[in-house]
């Protein structure tokens, strides 16, 4: 016996209900489930790399804005480390500041670990110190004093405010996301024409049932209500199995990538999508996705349906 | 009950398929249509079902004149009609029960209310046993006797079979043929189109419309 959800997702005949009128389960209908399904899957993926992408983007940015970073330049016979104590200090007067962390020395080398690799020897390479500047959230951190109070008391100090950085996310965000809008409309394009094609197969080996319903005298509105139904059938089938495997497909990403967070694989997989997290809106677009190429699978058979109607009766 | 008047039919820029065809069909007759094979029988049944328009000329079928009828009188003509194909065209899909009752379930009659009719139809015509079965499961003697179960279940005053026994041997077609006598004897005017003249002397009240280039004799 078939469980409530089951039924819920492929819904059959009740019951000693008569046999629907247009064919339920056929080789053309088959074929137009997986069809659908299969574009859907793709069209879900494409909308749900588009939400992630623009997610992280928003991330990337934020956090850029609310930190800034201190330099210091080791060597010329400078105590580095009193350096760094003066330098935080003078941050943590500053107005707008919320904390400050000076980087240790292991630190700061594993930052270079991605160009440089593993396993080097770096003590004897003059690694620049870090400070990072934690801003607050509430109101704008006075840059400019913290600049001008850094270089009066360490000349070597720089301060990167990351404007320029947060400027170049924002344009590769935007060309990023605008990239994955226009592969997401491409797909959907695809989807049309692939589901208007699979869907004018299916109707028209359907059509002796056409001829036989229009010669028996069903009307027209009844031949294309059967057909719509179970086209609708059809289409919300392929498109609940596409959008099902899209959803399980971003649920696990979120999962494996919630669990293995280490190399420098993972760190850029991190970087461009976030945590995979659709969130609601996400999944909410997916879910409207199905309904969609369910209904256009639906609209396409009435259509198709009625113009051969139309045809026969003039 | 059915009337053509110089009724001619051309496909495109063909030369016309069926010339200044003239006859009537009174209620309660019956009459074989027969000719050479590509001689008009198939278009002109089709005509007569509405499914073609003359290029020329008046048909009047039921009554109505077909060039002034409206989509939803058509479904109406249609439903007062019944149709017998050679290839049977019974739906695969449905149960012979289901495709016997297919004339009444297309007009949104409850399958309660027709129940009892078209199991006593298919006792009649010798499918009680099968009436569960699927069409693609059975002889062509068992799908032709469906087939004319279903032209026969909404009482249809005028019934149409265009070869109905092309696909059956000669004891199945004697069979057939009784069924349509029945159908005729019940108050339907019957008209078969067939090329079978072993069939056509096996009825002797029958008229005779004979089909040939195009053009119709009448034999009463």
């Amino acid at each position: 016996m078939p469980s409530r959800l089951t039924t819920l997702f492929f819904p059959g005949p009740a019951l000693d209900a008569p046999t629907p009128l247009a064919p339920a389960d056929t080789v053309a209908g088959r074929s137009l489930t997986i069809v659908v399904a299969i574009m859907t899957f793709l069209a879900a993926l494409c909308a749900g790399g588009a939400v992630l992408v623009a997610n992280a983007s928003a991330e990337w940015r934020g956090e850029a804005a609310r930190e800034a970073t201190i330099q210091l330049q080791t060597g010329k016979g400078r105590d580095i480390e009193a350096d760094l104590k003066t330098a935080a200090a003078i941050a943590e007067k500053t107005p707008g500041v919320h904390s400050v962390r000076i980087y240790t020395r292991a630190e700061s080398e594993a930052l270079l670990t991605p160009w440089l690799g593993e396993g080097l020897d770096l003590s004897d390479l003059p690694t620049p110190r870090m400070i990072v500047v934690e801003l607050d959230s509430t109101g704008p951190a006075d840059l400019d004093r913290l600049r001008l109070d850094l270089i009066a008391a360490l000349p070597d100090a720089t301060l990167d405010d990351h404007h320029l950085t947060i400027a170049r996310l924002g344009d590769m965000a935007r060309a990023v996301v605008l990239a994955t809008i226009a592969i997401f409309l491409l797909v959907l394009i695809a989807l049309g024409v692939v589901v208007a094609s699979a869907t004018r197969a299916a109707v028209a080996a359907n059509r002796d049932i056409v001829d036989i319903l229009h010669i028996v005298g069903a009307d027209d509105a009844l031949i294309t209500s059967e057909f719509r139904r179970r086209f609708l059938s059809l289409g919300w089938r392929g498109a609940a199995i596409g959008g099902g495997g899209a959803i399980g497909f971003f649920a696990l990403a979120q999962l494996l990538s919630s669990q293995s967070h280490a190399g420098a694989g993972a760190d850029q997989m991190q970087a461009m999508f976030g945590d995979f997290a659709l969130g609601l809106a996400g999944y909410g677009l997916i879910l409207a996705l199905v309904a969609g190429v369910a209904w256009l699978t639906a609209w396409l058979c009435q259509r198709t349906v009625f113009q051969y109607l139309k045809d026969i009766n003039s | 009950m059915l009337s053509l008047e110089n009724v001619g039919l051309r496909y495109g820029d063909a030369p016309e398929t069926l010339q200044d065809v003239t006859f009537d069909v009174a209620p309660r007759s019956f009459q074989f249509l027969t000719g050479p094979s590509g001689a008009g029988k198939t278009t002109l049944l089709r005509m007569i079902t509405l499914a073609l328009r003359p290029t020329r000329g008046v048909v009047t079928v039921l009554g109505h004149e077909v060039g002034k009828l409206r989509k939803d009188d058509i479904v109406a003509l249609r439903r007062r009609m019944g149709v017998v194909f050679q290839d049977f065209r019974l739906l695969d899909h449905l149960t012979l029960y289901e495709n016997v009752a297919l004339p009444l379930r297309v007009q949104g009659r409850e399958e309660t209310s027709y129940r009892a009719e078209v199991t006593e139809l298919l006792d009649w015509v010798g499918l009680g046993g099968v009436r569960d079965m699927r069409p693609n499961v059975l002889s062509g003697g068992e799908k032709q006797r469906a087939a004319i179960a279903r032209a026969l279940i909404a009482r249809p005053q005028l019934v149409l079979a265009d070869e109905p026994t092309g696909n059956v041997d000669p004891t199945l077609a004697r069979r057939i043929l009784r069924l349509l006598i029945e159908m005729h004897k019940a108050g339907a005017a019957v008209l078969v189109a067939t090329h079978d003249l072993g069939l056509m002397d096996q009825y002797e009240p029958a008229r005779r419309l004979v089909l040939a280039d195009g053009r119709l004799l009448v034999f009463e």
